[in-house]
Order: C-alpha cells, then structure tokens, then sequence
C-alpha cells in the first residue's frame, strides 16, 4: 500500500470512529492546508456527506484574504459552518499587545471553549499533527479534555490497537486528531493527488509566501519563489526551517505551545 | 511515486536512564534529520537553564521532561533513509509510565531494545523486552548502549549480550542484531566507531535498513469487521477497514458471529475517480450488499470459503494490566475487540507472571498494575475472534475499567462453553473425587460440563486455582 494511501484510510478509520462513538461532534476548519484536507478525508469518509458541522474560530485579526475564502468555499461546498468570536475578550480591548500567549489564550482557547459549552459537543475533530511542535508530538488520537478544557498531559491514557478513548463523563470532550501521523508534506503531496481546492496565500508572490496561516498580527511569510504545487512540495524536501517559524506566540517562551495547549489550545 | 520499500515503525525500549531518547536524539541529528528550529531550541533550552546540550531533549518535548531528565510520553518522529522512511517511537523507560510505553509499542512493527553497558540488563530491560514478546514484535535489535562507559571494551559487550541473550530466548524473542553504541559520544550510530575495531558489524543507520519491511495480509483469508452502516442517501453503505485478505465485487460472503450469506454488489465511492471493484488489507472502504437483511457494527465479514473466525463467549488469553484498580473476579468489564464491544467478566486466572523475574504466582486472587498475566474470559454474548498466532487484528483487544482502558491482551486459545475448569484443575477432579454418589460432577468430551452444589468442596482441595 502506498504512503499516502495508507495515511489516508488511517484517517478515515479514525473519523469513522469519531463519529459513530461520540455523541455531538464538530470539525474545527481555519481555512489552513492542514483542516483543508481534513474536510475532503470526511467527504471521502462519509461518501460526500459530511455528518457534523464545521467550526472556525475568528479572532477578527485573520489574514483578511482568508476570511473572504472561507465563505467562498463554505458556500461552494454548502458546509454547515459555525463561526465563533470572543466578542467580550475584543470588547475589553485584548490583542497581541498585552502579550501574546494571553491573546492566543483569549482569543482562540477561550473562543474555543465557548464553542465547545454552547453547542455542548462531545468530539470536536481538529487536524494537528505530531511534526509540527513537541507538545503535539505527544498527542493522542482521542485526547479527552475535562470540564476546564484542560489537558491532562502528564496522565494520558494507554492507546493501543486503534482501540480508541471513546469512555468519558458527561461535560468532558474528546480532541479528535486524524492527521496526527501525517507530516507537513504528505499533506501537500495529498493535495496535489487529489487536487484538493487550497487558499492561494501558501503560494509565492514577489518572492514569498505563507508556510502557515493564522492571524495577521502574528504570522510571518518566508522567502520563496515556490508558486505551484509541484515547487512548495521540492521546497520542503530541502529546508531546514520549522514549519511555525513564522508563528510568533511559538516564539515567546521554551514551552509556549505546552503551555497553551495545557489550556486547551487546539 | 519512489523506489523507497513501504515505511517502518520502530519502537525504542528498555530501562529507564539507559539513553533511548539519547540514542535516538543523536541519530536524529547526526543524520540532519531535524529541522534546525528545534535544535536551536534546544541550544537555547540548555543555554537558559545552564544545563549541557542535551540530544534526549530532541524527543523529550515536556517542560517536565526536560527538567526531570526523563521521558514520561511516548513520542512519533519521522526519519528517513535512502532505502525508506521510518517512523521511531520513543518509550519511557520508568516502570510508572509502562501504559505509555505499550501506547507506543503497540504500534510498531520492530523494536531497538537499549541496555547500559555499565549497568547491565535491569528490571525494565526484562518487562519490556517481555512486553515486546506479547503484543507480537519479533523483529529486534538490541542496543549495548554507553560503551564510552566500560572503556569500549569488547568482554563488557559480550557479557551483557550473553546475559540478555539467554533471557530472551526463553520469551521467544531472538534479536537479529546486537550493536555496541554510545548515544552521547556518537558511536555506532550514524557512522561505524573507531574506537570499538573489534565490531565488525555495521552502525546503527545502516543496520536499520537490513531489518525486514511489513508484511501485509493480502492474501490471506478476509477479515473486514463492520465499522458503522450508513444510510445517507439511497446507498446503504457497510463501512470499515479490511484488516486482512482482500474483497471484490462479486464475492459471497459469511457474516459472523451469526454466519449469513450474501454476495457484495458493488464497493461505494464518493468520487467518480475512486471508483473500484476490488478492496485490499489496510484500506477503509464499504460496500453495498445483495440482500438487505440487518447488519451492526462488530460483525465480522469473512468470505465463504475462507477459514471462518472462532465464535464463543470464552476465551483463553495473555494479558497485561496497566489499571490503578486491580482486574478482580465477579466485576463487569467492557471488552473491545476489533470494532466490537461486550460485557466481560474474569473466569479463572491461570497465572501471573512477574514479567521482570519471569516466575509465576499460582495464589493470586486479582491482576495487579504492570502485572502480566495468563486468564480466561467470559463473555455475555457471543463474538466473532481469531486466535492472535493466526490473526493479529482480530485476535487482540483491550479491556475497558469505567471510563479508562486499563488492560490489553492476546487470544491464545478458545474455551468452550461451560467448560469452567483448567486442565490442571480437572485432572485434580478426576484423579481425587469419586464420580459417583452424591458427586454431581457430568463430564462430556472430556470438560466437566457440572458440578454444582459441591464446589465449595472441591475447590478447598485444590492448591490455588482462582476460578
């Protein structure tokens, strides 16, 4: 079986699973190459049916090109799409100014959790993987967050043989990471197989591009004349560089992201 | 796309402090595996907290971790080699976080085990390398790891590999390789040492590349259990992954445990570029059936003429306990094997091995954490299984303790139904009670099928055998 076939029917299996253990499920979708085909494995999953809403978390200071692709997309493919603010948290006036990891707390984690209370969801799917930073390389499949949202990291439960976390008190929720075997280029190299629709901020204009998105105020471009496909895919293969280089709460503490995620980042 | 062989996925075990993550960090680095971020942060760890460069801090990603200097998690990471890509999972080595070791080595195919040349196989050593032998991985190299330790001398090597050696082979568990290495000096691990001319074998890097790649059951019998049905549109579509052998439009199939027939009309698909007519081991598919009548998740769908699976409500298992609360007698359990769930209860323990001294406990009246142990399980329905020798997918579950998976196990033999007593246990019946009188012992097809009123009795006479 090839790679990505391989990767791929992991995936379904594991969304499969999602969505006929746990009770009320969402998909978190940033507009980003990661929950992007995150969206087309539910299509191939569900043949073309997609059996739970999707969620995106605006913080209002998104690079504006994606809020603008987000609803064509949403309207093309007809998803059921939540879009969710912390309205109160910009009310009182929290941006990257007061601190970073503060914003991406209030803005995201808390933005999250509002979701998550309002809706009451079980499972929400969300598509990190384990390349992109040490606190996701220690992931579960099914990682359950308790009433606060909150990750037990230290106590994980034993995983083992696709048998899933799918036991939890009412109030708990259940992370759901179907990518989290896959590396940034399996990604890519998926989105070229399958000729999945993407946002055209990862591909090179004047000289540089978006490796990955998030809000204007604190993601960066890097250097590169890769504008196809074919290009970011050969790019990848030779760079030295992290993939959330670019991501600037990465950089404002050893542990940013544990910490965050402690919290209940996604 | 490449003429790369399919991936593998190799688990690195062994005692706590005997440098897993510090062979694996060197590996990583010496071979320009890591992207430069992570280890400038590292740098940048070790400069702001005075500490030395550390490679085990690569893999050890937790504030806690780092500080503490062990692995608590299992960690992924990805490698490649010309020949192939790898997927190395790291283990912690402290007996406290066992459950995640087994996390991590239940998804691997080969196993590095590491042992410290200075300290010699330890209790871990032996759990681990025990563990190994139970969930089925038979390809492994053993690591003599801290050579720099013992003066890279060559009886140091040999001694510990005897002494491992000799243990291993009364699990099963034949190591195809044994390395000297130094994961903090570098030896043996991307390039072949000079300090050690006596080996004459080849470094860590180029030793991967020898191990055997997967083996896929494709052209065994079909094993595809029922994941979900779905009825979104007009299509009723059977979903799940094939877990062995294969299926084709066409086929007549068998759905056990309750053993129907019918024959797959057409395999489904979301996108017309999709579309197919045979499926394979390893794929999540579904497929449209001819006759209609009511399917469920946990079926098993083999095809006629394949070596069905085993069904009963009784089986005989190995199993492993990682629960805080012990596994006890007349306590239900859910037990989930492949994509099917039911209530289980302990029957009989037939021993408990103390994986580390690999000497067994006869007395015992409950499965303690990191105990090993050798059981019989009853079930309150009947299920469709295999043995783990012949199936591995459908031969192995977890047993779930409330909300939390607290245990793991292998199926080695079925029980038939009411036969309640060991074979050791029915001997000690038939050689000591008369079969007569008051006695309402029934044997039939040599299992006692019977005995009632007098079990209090018999069993008081029997050393130890929990039932």
């Amino acid at each position: 079986m090839e790679h990505l076939d391989q990767l791929e029917a992991e995936s379904i299996y594991i969304l499969r699973e999602a969505y006929k253990k746990l009770g009320k499920l969402g998909m978190l979708w940033s507009i980003g190459k990661d929950s992007t085909v995150l969206l087309w494995l539910a299509k191939k999953a569900f043949y073309g049916h997609v059996p739970f809403p999707f969620i995106h978390v605006d913080t209002k200071r998104k690079i504006p090109e994606m809020i603008v692709y987000r609803d064509k997309i949403a309207k093309e493919l007809g998803l059921d799409l939540i879009v969710h603010t912390n309205q109160e948290a910009i009310d009182a006036g929290i941006g990257p100014e007061a601190g970073r990891l503060l914003c991406c707390k209030a803005l995201k984690t808390d933005g999250l959790k509002q979701v998550v209370h309002q809706y009451g969801f079980d499972g929400l799917i969300v598509g990190v993987r384990r390349d992109e930073e040490g606190s996701r390389s220690k992931e579960r499949v099914f990682s359950e967050r308790k009433e606060d949202d909150a990750w037990d990291y230290r106590n994980q439960p034993p995983e083992l043989w696709d048998q899933f976390k799918t036991d939890f008190p009412k109030g708990h929720h259940i992370r759901v990471h179907p990518l989290l075997a896959w590396n940034e280029i399996d990604i890519w190299e998926y989105i070229r197989q399958e000729n999945i629709p993407i946002i055209d901020l990862y591909f090179a204009k004047n000289g540089k591009r978006y490796r990955s998105l998030g809000c204007a105020c604190c993601t960066g471009q890097i250097d590169s004349e890769a504008d196809t496909l074919d290009k970011i895919i050969e790019e990848l293969k030779t760079t030295k560089t992290n993939e959330r280089a670019g991501r600037k709460q990465d950089q404002e503490d050893s542990y940013a992201m544990q910490k965050l995620r402690k919290e209940g980042y996604m | 796309m490449n003429e790369k062989q399919a991936g593998l996925n190799i688990v690195v075990v062994g005692h706590v402090d005997h440098g897993k993550s510090t062979v694996l960090g060197r590996l990583l680095y010496d071979t320009g595996a890591l992207p430069s971020g992570a280890v400038e942060k590292v740098k940048k760890i070790a400069h702001d907290t005075g500490k030395p460069f550390e490679y085990a801090y690569l893999l050890d990603a937790f504030e806690e971790e780092q500080q503490q200097g062990i692995t608590i998690d299992t960690t992924q990471i990805q490698f490649s080699t010309k020949k192939r890509d790898y997927i190395i999972i790291d283990a912690p080595g402290h007996k406290e976080f066992l459950k995640n070791m087994i996390s991590g080595a239940a998804n691997a195919e080969a196993a590095l085990l590491v042992v410290d040349a200075h300290e010699g196989v330890q209790e871990q050593s032996k759990r681990h390398a025990y563990m190994l032998s139970l969930l089925g991985i038979r390809k492994v190299y053993v690591l003599v790891n801290k050579m720099d330790l013992v003066g890279y001398r060559e009886e140091a090597f040999r001694r510990i590999a005897g002494v491992l050696g000799e243990f291993l082979s009364t699990l099963d568990v034949h190591p195809l390789l044994y390395l000297p290495v130094s994961g903090f000096c570098g030896d043996n691990i991307a390039e072949k040492s000079r300090n050690m001319p006596w080996y004459k074998g080849k470094s860590l890097l180029d030793s991967l590349d020898l191990m055997e790649g997967k083996t896929r059951m494709g052209d065994s019998a079909l094993r595809f259990p029922i994941q979900d049905v779905y009825k979104f549109d007009d299509r009723r579509i059977i979903a799940g992954r094939i877990e062995a052998g294969h299926l084709a439009a066409g086929d007549r199939i068998s759905i056990y445990p309750g053993g129907r027939e019918t024959t797959i009309a057409s395999i489904a698909c979301w996108q017309e570029k999709d579309k197919k007519t045979e499926a394979f081991a390893g794929e999540s598919t579904g497929i449209q059936v001819q006759d209609e009548f009511f399917n469920q998740r946990g079926e098993i769908i083999t095809r006629v003429g394949d070596v069905p699976p085993l069904v009963s409500k009784r089986f005989r298992a190995s199993i492993f306990w990682m629960g805080r609360q012990p596994l006890k007698f007349h306590k239900k359990y859910k037990l989930k094997l492949a994509t099917q769930e039911v209530e289980a209860e302990l029957a009989a323990i037939t021993k408990i091995i103390d994986a580390a001294e690999l000497t067994s406990r006869k007395d015992a009246e409950e499965i303690r954490i990191n105990d090993v142990a050798e059981v019989i399980l009853q079930l309150k329905e009947e299920i469709a299984f295999d043995l783990f020798r012949d199936f591995q997918a459908t031969g192995r579950f977890v047993l779930v303790d409330g909300y939390d998976v607290a245990g793991g196990g292998i199926v080695s033999a079925v029980e038939e139904e009411g036969s309640l007593f060991s074979e050791r246990t029915m001997r000690y019946i038939m050689e000591h009670l008369p079969l007569n009188g008051e006695l309402t012992v029934v044997v039939k097809d040599g299992k006692v099928e019977r005995l009632e009123r007098v079990e209090k009795e018999v069993f008081s006479g029997i050393d130890g055998e929990g039932i």
